[in-house]
Protein backbone atom coordinates (compact mmCIF):
# COMPACT_ATOMS: atom_id res chain seq x y z
CA UNK A 1 0.00 0.00 0.00
CA UNK A 2 2.88 2.32 0.91
CA UNK A 3 4.30 1.71 -2.68
CA UNK A 4 1.29 2.64 -4.44
CA UNK A 5 0.93 5.86 -2.34
CA UNK A 6 4.39 6.48 -3.53
CA UNK A 7 3.99 5.89 -6.93
CA UNK A 8 0.36 7.66 -7.31
CA UNK A 9 1.79 10.81 -5.57
CA UNK A 10 5.29 10.64 -8.13
CA UNK A 11 3.29 9.85 -11.11
CA UNK A 12 0.93 13.15 -10.88
CA UNK A 13 0.36 16.12 -8.76
CA UNK A 14 -2.21 16.78 -6.27
CA UNK A 15 -3.64 20.50 -6.83
CA UNK A 16 -4.28 22.94 -3.82
CA UNK A 17 -7.18 24.58 -3.60
CA UNK A 18 -9.19 26.42 -0.82
CA UNK A 19 -10.40 24.60 1.78
CA UNK A 20 -13.57 23.31 1.55
CA UNK A 21 -15.97 20.51 2.95
CA UNK A 22 -19.61 19.40 2.72
CA UNK A 23 -22.53 22.11 3.11
CA UNK A 24 -20.29 24.77 1.43
CA UNK A 25 -21.44 26.50 -1.51
CA UNK A 26 -18.54 26.49 -4.28
CA UNK A 27 -17.72 27.74 -7.55
CA UNK A 28 -15.93 25.13 -10.07
CA UNK A 29 -14.57 26.95 -12.92
CA UNK A 30 -13.54 23.90 -15.20
CA UNK A 31 -12.29 23.86 -19.33
CA UNK A 32 -14.79 22.37 -21.75
CA UNK A 33 -13.29 21.51 -25.02
CA UNK A 34 -15.84 21.59 -28.35
CA UNK A 35 -13.70 20.53 -31.07
CA UNK A 36 -10.66 22.74 -31.36
CA UNK A 37 -11.69 25.57 -29.10
CA UNK A 38 -11.90 25.58 -25.43
CA UNK A 39 -13.67 27.69 -23.10
CA UNK A 40 -14.42 28.21 -19.37
CA UNK A 41 -17.63 27.31 -18.12
CA UNK A 42 -18.41 27.15 -13.93
CA UNK A 43 -20.80 25.08 -11.83
CA UNK A 44 -22.14 26.71 -8.23
CA UNK A 45 -23.68 24.76 -5.97
CA UNK A 46 -23.44 23.06 -2.71
CA UNK A 47 -21.04 20.73 -2.09
CA UNK A 48 -22.51 17.02 -0.77
CA UNK A 49 -19.31 15.13 -0.26
CA UNK A 50 -15.77 14.74 -0.88
CA UNK A 51 -14.88 11.43 -0.87
CA UNK A 52 -11.53 9.08 -1.32
CA UNK A 53 -7.98 10.53 -0.86
CA UNK A 54 -4.87 11.22 -2.68
CA UNK A 55 -5.12 11.69 -6.60
CA UNK A 56 -8.19 9.75 -6.82
CA UNK A 57 -10.30 12.23 -3.99
CA UNK A 58 -13.61 13.51 -5.63
CA UNK A 59 -16.78 15.79 -4.38
CA UNK A 60 -20.09 15.91 -5.48
CA UNK A 61 -21.73 19.57 -6.22
CA UNK A 62 -25.77 19.83 -6.25
CA UNK A 63 -27.41 22.81 -7.46
CA UNK A 64 -31.33 23.98 -8.42
CA UNK A 65 -31.05 24.60 -12.33
CA UNK A 66 -34.63 25.28 -13.82
CA UNK A 67 -36.16 23.31 -10.74
CA UNK A 68 -34.34 20.79 -11.53
CA UNK A 69 -31.61 19.32 -8.94
CA UNK A 70 -28.42 18.54 -10.93
CA UNK A 71 -25.31 17.27 -9.32
CA UNK A 72 -22.03 16.42 -10.82
CA UNK A 73 -19.48 14.97 -9.52
CA UNK A 74 -15.25 16.26 -10.10
CA UNK A 75 -12.20 14.71 -9.53
CA UNK A 76 -9.98 17.07 -7.23
CA UNK A 77 -6.84 17.11 -9.28
CA UNK A 78 -8.57 16.86 -12.60
CA UNK A 79 -6.45 19.00 -15.12
CA UNK A 80 -9.82 20.39 -16.56
CA UNK A 81 -10.44 22.33 -13.23
CA UNK A 82 -9.19 26.22 -13.44
CA UNK A 83 -10.20 27.28 -10.06
CA UNK A 84 -12.35 26.65 -7.52
CA UNK A 85 -14.20 29.38 -5.13
CA UNK A 86 -15.44 29.12 -2.00
CA UNK A 87 -18.93 31.59 -2.08
CA UNK A 88 -20.15 30.21 1.42
CA UNK A 89 -19.55 28.59 4.79
CA UNK A 90 -22.56 26.20 5.26
CA UNK A 91 -23.00 24.91 9.19
CA UNK A 92 -23.91 21.29 9.19
CA UNK A 93 -23.89 18.14 11.30
CA UNK A 94 -22.68 15.45 8.85
CA UNK A 95 -19.96 15.06 6.25
CA UNK A 96 -22.56 13.77 3.65
CA UNK A 97 -25.44 15.60 2.85
CA UNK A 98 -27.62 12.94 0.76
CA UNK A 99 -30.64 14.39 2.70
CA UNK A 100 -30.42 17.51 0.79
CA UNK A 101 -31.66 15.34 -2.39
CA UNK A 102 -35.50 15.05 -0.74
CA UNK A 103 -35.47 18.60 0.36
CA UNK A 104 -36.69 21.77 -1.62
CA UNK A 105 -37.32 25.56 -1.32
CA UNK A 106 -37.15 26.92 2.45
CA UNK A 107 -36.50 22.98 3.31
CA UNK A 108 -33.23 22.77 1.34
CA UNK A 109 -31.57 25.58 3.17
CA UNK A 110 -28.04 25.40 5.22
CA UNK A 111 -27.64 28.02 8.03
CA UNK A 112 -24.14 29.94 7.19
CA UNK A 113 -21.16 29.53 9.76
CA UNK A 114 -20.14 32.88 10.40
CA UNK A 115 -16.66 33.17 8.78
CA UNK A 116 -14.94 35.27 6.70
CA UNK A 117 -15.22 34.04 3.18
CA UNK A 118 -11.58 33.01 1.85
CA UNK A 119 -11.33 33.36 -1.93
CA UNK A 120 -8.15 31.78 -3.96
CA UNK A 121 -7.31 32.01 -6.71
CA UNK A 122 -5.58 29.02 -8.07
CA UNK B 1 5.62 -15.21 -25.42
CA UNK B 2 8.12 -13.12 -23.86
CA UNK B 3 7.54 -11.75 -20.29
CA UNK B 4 8.00 -11.50 -16.77
CA UNK B 5 6.57 -12.25 -13.50
CA UNK B 6 5.04 -9.72 -11.24
CA UNK B 7 3.05 -9.07 -8.24
CA UNK B 8 -0.31 -6.52 -8.37
CA UNK B 9 0.14 -3.79 -5.94
CA UNK B 10 -2.76 -1.49 -6.39
CA UNK B 11 -5.11 0.48 -8.48
CA UNK B 12 -5.50 3.58 -9.02
CA UNK B 13 -5.88 6.27 -11.67
CA UNK B 14 -3.76 8.88 -13.95
CA UNK B 15 -4.91 11.79 -15.80
CA UNK B 16 -3.97 11.78 -19.82
CA UNK B 17 -3.34 14.73 -22.08
CA UNK B 18 -7.12 15.43 -22.31
CA UNK B 19 -7.72 15.37 -19.03
CA UNK B 20 -9.58 12.35 -19.45
CA UNK B 21 -9.04 9.87 -15.96
CA UNK B 22 -7.81 6.75 -16.73
CA UNK B 23 -8.13 3.81 -14.13
CA UNK B 24 -4.79 2.03 -13.86
CA UNK B 25 -3.16 -0.64 -12.19
CA UNK B 26 0.22 -1.19 -10.57
CA UNK B 27 2.19 -3.97 -11.06
CA UNK B 28 6.05 -4.56 -9.39
CA UNK B 29 7.64 -6.42 -11.98
CA UNK B 30 10.90 -8.15 -11.96
CA UNK B 31 13.42 -8.74 -11.87
CA UNK B 32 13.56 -12.21 -12.82
CA UNK B 33 16.33 -14.80 -12.39
CA UNK B 34 17.09 -17.73 -15.50
CA UNK B 35 17.05 -20.82 -13.29
CA UNK B 36 16.54 -23.18 -16.41
CA UNK B 37 16.83 -23.30 -20.12
CA UNK B 38 15.11 -25.92 -21.68
CA UNK B 39 16.37 -26.72 -25.29
CA UNK B 40 14.83 -29.35 -27.90
CA UNK B 41 17.76 -31.82 -28.06
CA UNK B 42 17.20 -31.91 -23.96
CA UNK B 43 13.65 -31.07 -23.16
CA UNK B 44 11.58 -31.37 -26.38
CA UNK B 45 11.13 -28.07 -26.50
CA UNK B 46 12.31 -24.76 -25.99
CA UNK B 47 11.46 -22.25 -23.11
CA UNK B 48 13.32 -19.84 -20.04
CA UNK B 49 12.14 -20.61 -16.84
CA UNK B 50 12.41 -17.31 -14.95
CA UNK B 51 11.97 -17.00 -10.51
CA UNK B 52 10.93 -14.10 -9.08
CA UNK B 53 11.02 -13.31 -4.97
CA UNK B 54 13.19 -13.82 -2.72
CA UNK B 55 12.40 -17.58 -0.43
CA UNK B 56 14.16 -18.58 2.35
CA UNK B 57 16.63 -21.52 2.23
CA UNK B 58 14.88 -23.05 5.17
CA UNK B 59 11.88 -23.19 3.27
CA UNK B 60 13.13 -24.65 -0.18
CA UNK B 61 13.17 -28.68 -0.53
CA UNK B 62 16.63 -30.01 -1.41
CA UNK B 63 15.22 -31.37 -4.74
CA UNK B 64 14.79 -27.10 -5.60
CA UNK B 65 17.75 -26.19 -3.35
CA UNK B 66 19.41 -27.84 -6.07
CA UNK B 67 17.82 -26.85 -8.86
CA UNK B 68 18.43 -22.96 -7.81
CA UNK B 69 22.11 -24.28 -6.87
CA UNK B 70 22.53 -25.06 -10.75
CA UNK B 71 21.47 -21.64 -12.03
CA UNK B 72 23.84 -20.17 -9.31
CA UNK B 73 21.00 -18.13 -7.77
CA UNK B 74 19.29 -18.02 -4.19
CA UNK B 75 15.76 -19.87 -4.05
CA UNK B 76 13.07 -17.69 -5.45
CA UNK B 77 9.29 -17.89 -4.73
CA UNK B 78 7.66 -18.00 -8.18
CA UNK B 79 8.88 -20.09 -11.00
CA UNK B 80 7.19 -19.32 -14.40
CA UNK B 81 8.14 -20.92 -17.92
CA UNK B 82 8.53 -18.61 -21.13
CA UNK B 83 8.54 -19.59 -24.86
CA UNK B 84 9.92 -16.75 -26.48
CA UNK B 85 12.87 -14.97 -24.39
CA UNK B 86 15.48 -14.69 -26.75
CA UNK B 87 19.48 -14.36 -25.56
CA UNK B 88 19.50 -15.31 -22.12
CA UNK B 89 21.54 -17.34 -20.00
CA UNK B 90 21.06 -19.59 -16.98
CA UNK B 91 21.98 -17.04 -14.25
CA UNK B 92 20.96 -13.99 -16.02
CA UNK B 93 18.71 -11.43 -14.35
CA UNK B 94 15.99 -10.49 -16.57
CA UNK B 95 14.43 -6.87 -15.51
CA UNK B 96 11.62 -4.51 -16.47
CA UNK B 97 13.38 -2.82 -19.62
CA UNK B 98 12.28 -5.27 -21.89
CA UNK B 99 9.02 -3.31 -21.55
CA UNK B 100 8.43 0.26 -23.15
CA UNK B 101 5.73 3.00 -22.77
CA UNK B 102 2.74 2.22 -25.20
CA UNK B 103 3.23 -1.41 -25.40
CA UNK B 104 0.15 -3.47 -25.33
CA UNK B 105 0.38 -6.97 -23.25
CA UNK B 106 -1.61 -9.51 -21.72
CA UNK B 107 -1.82 -10.10 -18.01
CA UNK B 108 -2.56 -13.24 -16.33
CA UNK B 109 -3.22 -14.01 -12.73
CA UNK B 110 -5.53 -16.12 -10.72
CA UNK B 111 -9.03 -14.49 -9.92
CA UNK B 112 -9.99 -13.64 -6.48
CA UNK B 113 -12.11 -16.69 -5.09
CA UNK B 114 -16.12 -15.87 -4.52
CA UNK B 115 -17.14 -19.29 -2.90
CA UNK B 116 -19.85 -21.37 -3.48
CA UNK B 117 -22.34 -19.37 -5.58
CA UNK B 118 -25.44 -19.68 -7.43
CA UNK B 119 -25.92 -19.52 -11.17
CA UNK B 120 -26.99 -15.52 -11.33
CA UNK B 121 -23.53 -14.62 -9.68
CA UNK B 122 -21.56 -17.30 -11.65
CA UNK B 123 -22.95 -17.59 -14.98
CA UNK B 124 -25.36 -14.72 -15.08
CA UNK B 125 -28.40 -15.65 -15.46
CA UNK B 126 -31.98 -13.85 -15.33
CA UNK B 127 -33.23 -15.74 -12.29
CA UNK B 128 -36.82 -16.98 -12.66
CA UNK B 129 -39.90 -14.79 -13.22
CA UNK B 130 -40.34 -11.43 -11.10
CA UNK B 131 -39.67 -10.35 -7.58
CA UNK B 132 -43.75 -9.79 -6.58
CA UNK B 133 -46.83 -11.24 -7.67
CA UNK B 134 -46.90 -13.91 -5.27
CA UNK B 135 -43.55 -15.01 -6.10
CA UNK B 136 -42.21 -17.46 -3.38
CA UNK B 137 -38.39 -18.11 -3.05
CA UNK B 138 -38.06 -19.20 -6.51
CA UNK B 139 -36.25 -15.90 -7.58
CA UNK B 140 -32.51 -16.61 -8.17
CA UNK B 141 -32.89 -20.46 -8.83
CA UNK B 142 -31.63 -21.97 -12.43
CA UNK B 143 -34.89 -22.99 -13.51
CA UNK B 144 -35.34 -25.99 -15.74
CA UNK B 145 -32.34 -27.89 -15.79
CA UNK B 146 -33.59 -30.42 -19.51
CA UNK B 147 -36.71 -32.19 -21.14
CA UNK B 148 -38.31 -35.26 -18.69
CA UNK B 149 -37.98 -39.15 -20.12
CA UNK B 150 -35.93 -38.07 -23.17
CA UNK B 151 -33.23 -37.73 -22.43
CA UNK B 152 -33.94 -38.57 -18.88
CA UNK B 153 -30.69 -37.10 -17.99
CA UNK B 154 -29.45 -34.09 -17.14
CA UNK B 155 -26.65 -33.01 -20.07
CA UNK B 156 -23.11 -32.56 -19.37
CA UNK B 157 -21.28 -29.44 -18.90
CA UNK B 158 -25.06 -27.97 -17.63
CA UNK B 159 -24.33 -24.75 -15.85
CA UNK B 160 -25.29 -24.84 -12.53
CA UNK B 161 -24.15 -23.65 -8.81
CA UNK B 162 -20.72 -24.09 -7.67
CA UNK B 163 -17.15 -22.91 -6.98
CA UNK B 164 -16.60 -19.04 -8.57
CA UNK B 165 -13.10 -17.68 -8.80
CA UNK B 166 -9.98 -18.73 -7.91
CA UNK B 167 -9.22 -19.45 -11.26
CA UNK B 168 -6.59 -18.73 -14.01
CA UNK B 169 -7.59 -15.73 -16.07
CA UNK B 170 -5.43 -13.77 -18.36
CA UNK B 171 -6.76 -10.24 -19.59
CA UNK B 172 -5.42 -9.02 -23.49
CA UNK B 173 -4.63 -5.63 -24.69
CA UNK B 174 -4.04 -3.85 -21.48
CA UNK B 175 -1.69 -0.26 -22.86
CA UNK B 176 1.81 0.05 -20.61
CA UNK B 177 0.98 3.61 -19.47
CA UNK B 178 4.02 4.33 -17.57
CA UNK B 179 7.42 2.08 -16.75
CA UNK B 180 9.46 3.06 -13.58
CA UNK B 181 12.62 1.67 -14.02
CA UNK B 182 14.11 2.85 -10.46
CA UNK B 183 11.26 1.14 -8.78
CA UNK B 184 10.74 -2.15 -11.19
CA UNK B 185 6.96 -0.97 -11.32
CA UNK B 186 4.81 -0.96 -14.59
CA UNK B 187 1.22 1.07 -14.61
CA UNK B 188 -0.72 -0.65 -17.17
CA UNK B 189 -4.32 0.83 -18.07
CA UNK B 190 -7.21 -0.85 -16.78
CA UNK B 191 -8.01 -3.79 -14.10
CA UNK B 192 -5.70 -7.24 -13.65
CA UNK B 193 -7.09 -10.45 -12.03
CA UNK B 194 -6.35 -11.61 -8.40
CA UNK B 195 -5.97 -9.81 -4.98
CA UNK B 196 -3.47 -7.17 -4.19
CA UNK B 197 -0.29 -8.67 -3.45
CA UNK B 198 -0.67 -12.35 -5.67
CA UNK B 199 1.12 -12.74 -8.23
CA UNK B 200 0.70 -12.01 -12.43
CA UNK B 201 2.37 -13.13 -15.65
CA UNK B 202 2.64 -10.14 -18.01
CA UNK B 203 2.82 -11.48 -21.48
CA UNK B 204 4.72 -8.70 -23.88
Amino acid sequence: MDLLKQITLEMSETKKWADFSAGDTITVYYKITEGAKTRTQFFQGVVLQKRGHGITETFTIRKISGGVGVERIFPINSPTIEKIEVNKRGKVRRARLFYLRELTGKKSRIKEKRVAVVSQEA
Amino acid sequence: MSGLIGKKIGMTSIFDANGKNIPCTVVEVGPCIVTQVKTVEKDGYSAVQLGYEEKKEKQTNKALQGHFKKANTTPKRKLVEFKDLENVQLGDAVSIDIFAEGDVISVVGTSKGKGFQGVVKRHGFGGVGGQTHGQHNRGRAPGSIGACSTPSRVFKGMRMAGRMGGARVSVENLQVLKVLKEKNVLVLSGSVPGAKGSYVIIEK
